[in-house]
């Protein structure tokens, strides 16, 4: 059993992070909360562009993830800045929040009177929820607690030929200790899902598979256009990646060789252990932040081109199996597995070595992308602006 | 996915014995003769072209239409003739799934 040093929430779950997050309801919002941020050390920030002028499921998904975001265990509390008139109900998100027992505190631009005046009251709010979280001290914790995510982005040849192979013995080490994982993308398991679908758990895990492959092909004939050029990337290609079929072959493997328990929607909670399938897009941000709203922990992210995503809450480890982003990105990257390519090392070890460092950053060690400040976030949409 | 057998000697890489392509693990230049194993038994091949690490070359000829396979499974359709010792790549092998724009065409076509 592995031991980890976290947090342990009101509601009984366990976060590695303790953030105080700042969430804008809708795009309206977001300078303030950027104010309030800059202003308080401490606070992170989820400023977004949606929140008005949606409707049906398209309005439920940003509800869920800004919700996902205000309950994910690595924060300890939430300031919601709302600004009265949007399609968000400020309220309800306040609400559910507060159901896992976390200081949530709402403002209203319109109720305040204005930037100025909310910004005044946000910066004291905020100020007084990072003195209370700081009391909250890390403890031990299990391992199998843990929600990690697996996800890849600037993908080349490496990703499918080491990196992610590698991640996926990390995977089989987490799932060995009754972790869970959690990969999306459902764009990048086009032409491998037969391979995928083949692990599911039962019949019906299997057709929600391919019904989420199916949908997104539909979406992609309806706009009568070849997918290669959006994904695979320019990069992509540059990268020796030719098709999405090629892409997705290599791209599966970093799941590990775990059955497939379930399928998610987008930011949909994972409620069971093991391995889980989250339908959503290959984007890398709306991925990472879909997974955060799902709860997830912390994502491991391979990469061959090199990139330098990270989120506001969730730490990401960044992972490539490229010799030259590895030197070139240094910056970036936090686990080089090229030494497997050159037969110096196998897959085995630079997947214990990942699993090493998922226990250590899980015990609040930083990524790169935490230290540099990365924090990009975003919601994806399934609809028309109104 | 299983472990491949990564060499530092070779200087590419068959994922599966299905396999019509290999995978270069290095800059390779036209002419050049790269090195892969095949079976457990070390392989040569002269390329025709220069081919950038991470990039792929045809291990046998490809006639058009024929699929193109990595990792044992198919990555797409050759779109012309390819021959062995040549690069793989989007100039000749197109994707089969996610072609909304196929569809189109079939439905032109149709009408």
């Amino acid at each position: 059993m592995t031991i980890i040093k976290g947090y342990k929430r009101p509601d009984g779950r366990v976060g590695i992070r303790n953030h105080v997050l700042l969430m804008p309801t809708v795009i309206c919002s977001n300078q303030v909360v950027n104010r309030i941020q800059q202003q308080v050390a401490g606070t992170v920030a989820i400023p977004h562009q949606h929140g008005c002028s949606q409707v049906g499921k398209d309005k439920e998904r940003t509800h869920q993830v800004l919700v996902g975001m205000g309950k994910n265990p690595n924060v300890g509390a939430v300031l919601i800045i709302s600004l009265g008139c949007e399609v968000m109900n400020a309220e309800q998100i306040r609400n559910e929040i507060m159901e896992t027992g976390k200081p949530v505190i709402w403002l209203d631009i319109q109720d305040e009177g204005g930037t100025i005046k909310t910004i005044q009251k946000g910066i004291e709010a905020a100020k007084e929820m990072v003195k209370q979280v700081q009391d909250v001290p890390r403890v031990d914790l299990d391992l199998s607690e843990l929600i990690v995510g697996v996800k890849c982005g600037g993908s080349d040849a490496t990703s499918g030929l080491c990196s992610n192979p590698a991640l996926g013995k990390a995977s089989d080490l987490l799932v060995a200790e009754n972790g869970t994982i959690v990969m999306g993308e459902t764009t990048e398991i086009i032409g491998a899902e037969h391979i995928l679908a083949e692990k599911a758990v039962s019949d019906e895990v299997h057709h929600k598979l391919y019904d989420c492959i199916r949908n997104f092909e539909m979406e992609i004939d309806r706009m009568g256009v070849d997918m290669r050029g959006g994904n695979p990337s320019p990069g992509n290609i540059e990268g020796g990646l030719s098709t999405i079929e090629e892409k997705s072959l290599g791209c599966i493997s970093k799941a590990g060789s775990s059955s497939l328990k379930g399928v998610v929607e987008y930011a949909e909670p994972i409620k069971g252990k093991g391995f889980y399938f989250m339908d959503s897009p290959g984007n890398d941000i709306e991925c990472v932040s879909g997974m955060a709203a799902a709860g997830v922990h912390l994502v491991c992210f391979t990469t061959g081109v090199g990139t330098p995503t990270g989120n506001p809450i969730i730490p990401v480890i960044k992972i490539t199996g490229n010799e030259r982003t590895a030197k070139r990105m240094e910056d970036n990257i936090d686990i080089d597995s090229s030494a497997v390519l050159q037969g110096k090392e196998t897959l085995e070890q630079a997947g214990k070595r990942i699993f090493d460092e998922i226990v250590s950053v899980a015990s609040g060690s930083l990524t790169k992308a935490e230290v540099l400040g990365h924090q990009e976030f975003s919601i994806n949409r399934i609809g028309i602006s109104l | 996915m299983a472990a491949y057998d990564f060499n530092s000697e070779m200087s590419s890489i068959v994922l599966n014995r299905k396999d019509n392509v290999a995978t270069l693990l290095r800059d390779v230049i036209a002419g050049e003769n790269i090195t892969y194993t095949f079976e457990g038994k070390p392989q040569t091949l002269v390329v025709k072209s220069d081919i950038r690490f991470g990039h792929k070359v045809a291990l046998y000829p490809i006639p058009k239409g024929e699929r193109i396979l990595k990792y044992g499974e198919s990555i797409g359709a050759a779109t012309e003739f390819i021959d062995r010792g040549e690069h793989v790549h989007v100039h000749n092998i197109e994707g089969i799934r996610g072609r909304g724009d196929a569809h189109i065409q079939k439905e032109v076509k149709n009408s």
